[in-house]
Formats: structure tokens, C-alpha cells, sequence
């Protein structure tokens, strides 16, 4: 950032001058004020009071009182942690493994020019407009075994009990959040693709490289960025699919779809631990940290240190 | 000067548009030889995104005995609003007005107050700055979700639970860290002789960031704001944890209650998800060119 404002090639600036500039430049800071507020008490503050509320005890009525490491121990000692963290893992890498392929091709492919790629790219975006409570309502209501998609198509396998056993509950959660997500990585991967400079496809033409070659020693690496970009949204958002699970199975069949966050709600809000729904989250914050951290790390400093500069 | 400068905002604004559509070009050529995987995979694709969307449509319009009698995808024989009118008769339109006063009350100060911040952080410097801006890119890091409880017992201590303004607050805050991310990448981008200029005309950084940034911005803030306004609109967990009333929910939780007590009545709960969702089409079909050229563009900068 400091090196965008420093290169001003300004004509031959007198000490006086660059002395006001400064001056002017430090007087900016007032501008990010309101910001600053809502995001402190809002943002930070309920971030720090998380970390304290995971060692009190409050039912979320009644008075807050002091815990210390209890709600800690009952928590790492209860298996339900365990269940929703592998689960929250898994739910994680099979829906980037999914997701991201998917989304990168289909970047490409809305990259191109042709007519009927934009038109199709208009479709592609729908999803994007729904809200997780009416996707979620719209595919229980699809994957009815006698009134949906099974009898329409003819195609009785999928005439199964998605919501009632626990692989089939996690495959369809899976499966529905790539529907509802890869449309917004798809437009993340066609804005990168777009960047690419093209100079560098007609070299490779010109030394003889086919489509294939291209794809992998060209399109690939150079969105690089892109990719990274890409997977620390879809990682650190797949710790907040909470409303979609919620509305579609409600963490069932039993516990099989319960993940982190929703185990934090469910423990807060419906059982009236605060305590421990406090732990859950604390543990949800610091994932997350941690993979953005793992993920910027990939992408190394030089162009990264502009986009997310401070991580 | 005025006209000078002019010329140079028209030129900076449809430089891009015009370097990329070259690069399409570009693409296009190279790619046609992809076509046929390339195509083949689109269309599935299609099909995986349609059908779903097609069986809601269709369903929201049948009868109840349609819906039992008919094949689930074919075309409504005997189309009906009746669902239509059940879903209104179910207080969606203070739903709606719920939604919107939200959106609206969130959208509106967390872009104006992110723009604000944007424009400090690209343009000024100083420590403090680049403390400001690495707490909030450390924001884009964090699930803000997890925070839920604590919003909770501030809402309620601040005696603002079960009211609309209890939706705002936090989500104006949730916004700020990729709104700033975005219009801070478009704000670098405007040339640096422009500041130069207005500055030697005499004018202050306050009315060089709304005279000459924000304009020049504008494709940017729309964009953010149609995104932000997308994630408030669909927001679940807000609601959910912060307002209690019937009078006082939003559109995605007025869908959850009307589908637990219609749930027998498939093709009402259709049509409300179809109501839902109707106003943001509407405003997809008019900025939909806006929304994701700036998406792709403030994204894979």
C-alpha cells in the first residue's frame, strides 16, 4: 500500500511540501472512525467476550457466573466434540475437492466469448440469489421419493431416504452446498482467467502447444492467486454453513450432519449452555484463523502481500 | 479544468471495459477448441442448476391434487395462484418490509462508512492506518458467526432484543472487512494524477474522496452493495437468535416458520420460497451485467 502512495511522481516536491503531504495523509485516519467503531464493538469485542464466556456459565436468561476451565474439560472430554469436528473437517475437504475443480472449469469455460457461455453464465449465477432457507426447503421438497425429482425423472435410485440415513444425509449436504456455492467460485475463477495475459497462450501456441498443455502450464498457474483466493473463502465459509444444515436435516438423522457451528447452536440456544456453546465457538475462531493463516502461507508474499496485506 | 478532467474520468472508466473485452476476444479463439467437453460439461452443469429451480416453479403453481396426481415435472395442468394468495394471506408482506427495512438500514451506512474507511487506508498513511487495515483483513479470516452469543448478551443488555435495529448493528459490522477489501483494490486503481489534480485545484481530501473517488467508484460500491445486500436479505442466524415476534421476522425466517406449519402443503411452501426470492431476481435482471462484472473484477484482483 505504502508503495502505491510513494511512487506519486509528483514534479520535483520541496521538503515543505512532502511535509504537508504527510501531514494530510495522517489526517486520513479520521476517515476509518466509524468503521473502526461498529466493527470494535460489534466485531472484536464479541470476539474477545467469547473467549471470556467460555469460562462462566450462563443459560442465556439468568445470571453469568464464573466457571473457570470446566465448560473446557466437559467439552474436550465429550465425544459430540469430536463427532462435529470431524465432520466439519470432512464436510470441508470433500466439498473444496468438489467445489473447486468444478468451479475452476467452469470459470474457464464462462470466460470464453461465445453468445450462448454469457447467456448460460446468467443461469449459472441463480443460485447465488437464494438464501440457504429456501434452497434448503426447495431440495427437501425435490428429493421427495414419491412427488419429486425420482418419479419426474424416472430414476428410482434417487427414490432414497436422503434425510434419514446419516451417509446419505451428509452426501446431500455435500452435495447442496456445491450447488449453492460453486456458482460464486465459478465467477471468482472467470475474473481470474480474464486476467490472464494472452500474450503468454499465443507464445505457447506459436511453440507448438496444444489446448491440454495450456490448460495445465499456463491457465493453471497463473491463477494461482485466484486459487487461493478461492479455497480460503470456500474453507473458512464452510465453518459457517450453519442456516442450510439447520433448515435441511437439522443436524440429524441423530447427530450425523451436526457441525461445528451448529453443534454451538444447538448447545447455546436450544440445551441453554452458554458455557460450552462458548467453547465450541472459541474452537470454530480459532480453525478458521488457522487455515487462512495455512492457506496465505501457500500463496507466499509478492502479490499476495497487496491483496491481503496484515494477514 | 473541469472538462479536462472530465475526459480523464470517461477514459478511465471505459478503459478497462475496453482491455477486457480484448482479452474475451482472446479467449474466444483459444477456446473454441475446448468446445465440445467444454460445452458438454456447461450444459450439464445447466441441468443440475435448472432443474431444481424449474421443479420449484412449476410445483408453487399447481393444485394439491396436482401436486399428487401429475408427474413432478411436467407443467401444471390446471396453473393456480391459490398458493400465491395463502403464502400473502400468511403475513409475507411485513416479511418483506421487515427484510427490506434491514437491508437497506444495514447496506446503506456499512458501504458509506467502509467507503470512508477505504479511502483513508489507500490513500493516507501512517501506522495507525495499516493497523486498521489488518484488523479488518483479519476479519475476512475469522467466522464472524462464532460471535454469536456475545452479540446476544449485548442486544439484550442494550435492551434491542427482538427489534429490527438488533439486525443491523452486527451487520453492518460483518460487512466491513470485505467491503473495505474491495472498494480499497477499486480506489488503487484510480491514477494517482487525478488526486494530484484536484489537490492543486485547491481541494480538501474530504471533497476529493466525494467529488473524485466516489464516482469514480461507483460500479464498485454498486457491486458491494448488491453482494452485502444479498448476504443481510438471506441472513438466517441473525434473525433466528435476536427477534422472537411473529410481526418482526425476515423473509428467510417467515420460509422456516410457514414450511414447519404447511409442511403438508408442498406447493404453498414453494410458492413462498418463490416469493422470496422474486424481489432479488427482479433486481439481478436489472443489475446483473453491473453485479458480476464487478464480482469478478473486485474478487481476482
Amino acid at each position: 500500500m505504502s508503495n502505491t502512495v510513494s511512487t506519486a511522481p509528483g514534479p520535483a516536491v520541496s521538503v515543505k511540501d512532502s511535509k504537508q503531504t504527510e501531514q494530510r495523509k495522517a489526517a486520513l485516519a479520521w476517515l476509518t472512525i466509524p468503521a473502526l467503531f461498529f466493527f470494535l464493538v460489534f466485531a472484536v469485542i464479541p470476539l474477545a467476550g467469547v473467549f471470556i464466556l467460555s469460562f462462566t456459565n450462563w443459560d442465556g436468561i439468568g445470571a453469568i457466573g464464573a466457571a473457570g476451565l470446566d465448560n473446557w474439560f466437559s467439552v474436550l472430554a465429550d465425544p459430540g466434540l469430536y463427532n462435529s469436528l470431524g465432520l466439519t473437517f470432512l464436510i470441508m475437504i470433500v466439498s473444496w475437492l468438489v467445489q473447486t475443480p468444478i468451479s475452476l472449469l467452469l470459470g474457464v469455460f464462462t470466460a470464453g466469448s461465445q453468445k450462448y457461455r454469457a447467456a448460460l453464465a446468467v443461469l449459472y449465477f441463480l443460485p447465488l440469489l437464494l438464501s440457504s432457507a429456501a434452497v434448503a426447503i426447495a431440495f427437501k421438497a425435490l428429493l421427495d421419493p414419491n412427488f419429486g425429482l425420482a418419479t419426474g425423472l424416472g430414476l428410482p435410485f434417487l427414490a432414497q431416504d436422503w434425510l434419514g440415513v446419516p451417509q446419505l444425509a451428509v452426501g446431500l449436504v455435500i452435495f447442496v452446498i456445491a450447488w449453492q456455492f460453486v456458482p460464486f467460485h465459478t465467477l471468482i475463477y472467470q475474473g481470474g482467467v480474464r486476467q490472464i495475459p494472452k500474450s503468454l497462450y499465443e507464445a505457447a501456441q506459436i511453440d507448438g502447444a496444444g489446448t491440454i498443455k495450456q490448460f495445465f502450464h499456463i491457465t493453471l498457474p497463473q491463477l494461482k492467486y485466484t486459487i487461493i483466493t478461492s479455497s480460503t473463502l470456500m474453507v473458512v465459509g464452510s465453518l459457517t454453513y450453519f442456516d442450510l444444515i439447520f433448515v435441511l436435516t437439522g443436524g440429524g438423522p441423530g447427530n450425523s450432519t451436526r457441525v461445528l457451528a451448529l453443534d454451538m447452536y444447538l448447545r447455546g440456544f436450544r440445551a441453554n449452555l452458554m458455557g460450552p456453546a462458548s467453547v465450541i465457538a472459541v474452537i470454530l475462531v480459532i480453525i478458521g484463523l488457522a487455515l487462512a493463516l495455512f492457506l496465505q502461507r501457500l500463496g507466499g508474499k509478492d502479490k499476495q502481500g497487496s491483496q491481503l496485506e496484515g494477514l | 479544468m473541469s472538462t479536462v478532467l472530465k475526459s480523464t474520468t470517461q477514459e478511465a472508466r471505459t478503459a478497462p471495459r475496453g482491455g477486457s473485452s480484448a482479452a474475451k476476444r482472446g479467449f474466444g479463439t483459444r477456446l473454441r477448441r475446448l468446445n465440445i467437453p467444454g460445452g458438454l460439461g456447461g450444459w450439464l452443469w445447466l441441468a443440475v442448476i435448472i432443474l431444481p429451480i424449474y421443479y420449484v416453479v412449476i410445483t408453487s403453481l399447481k393444485t394439491q391434487a396436482g401436486y399428487f396426481g401429475q408427474n413432478p415435472l411436467s407443467l401444471p395442468t390446471e396453473p393456480t395462484l391459490e398458493n400465491y394468495q395463502l403464502v400473502l394471506e400468511a403475513d409475507f408482506a411485513r416479511y418483506f418490509m421487515n427484510s427490506a427495512i434491514v437491508t437497506l438500514g444495514s447496506v446503506i451506512p456499512a458501504v458509506l462508512i467502509s467507503f470512508m474507511a477505504s479511502f483513508a487506508i489507500v490513500r493516507g498513511a501512517g501506522r495507525f492506518l495499516k493497523l486498521v487495515n489488518g484488523m479488518f483483513l483479519m476479519g475476512l479470516a475469522i467466522p464472524l458467526q462464532a460471535t454469536i452469543i456475545p452479540i446476544y448478551l449485548m442486544i439484550i443488555r442494550l435492551n434491542l432484543y427482538d427489534s429490527l435495529l438488533a439486525l443491523m448493528l452486527p451487520s453492518i459490522a460483518f460487512a466491513i472487512p470485505l467491503t473495505v477489501l474491495i472498494l480499497s483494490n477499486f480506489i488503487r486503481d484510480v491514477p494517482n494524477e487525478l488526486f494530484e489534480s484536484m489537490r492543486l485545484d485547491g481541494c480538501s481530501e474530504w471533497q476529493t474522496m466525494w467529488r473524485l473517488a466516489l464516482p469514480l467508484t461507483r460500479p464498485a460500491i454498486v457491486t458491494v452493495a448488491i453482494y452485502n445486500g444479498l448476504h443481510v436479505w438471506n441472513g438466517f442466524l441473525l434473525p433466528l437468535v435476536l427477534t422472537q415476534s411473529p410481526s418482526l421476522r425476515v423473509l428467510p425466517l417467515g420460509l422456516w416458520t410457514f414450511q414447519g406449519e404447511f409442511s403438508v402443503n408442498i406447493p404453498a411452501v414453494l410458492a413462498s420460497v418463490v416469493l422470496s426470492t422474486l424481489p432479488i431476481l427482479v433486481l439481478y435482471v436489472i443489475g446483473r451485467r453491473q453485479l458480476l462484472a464487478g464480482l469478478t473484477a473486485g474478487f481476482s484482483k
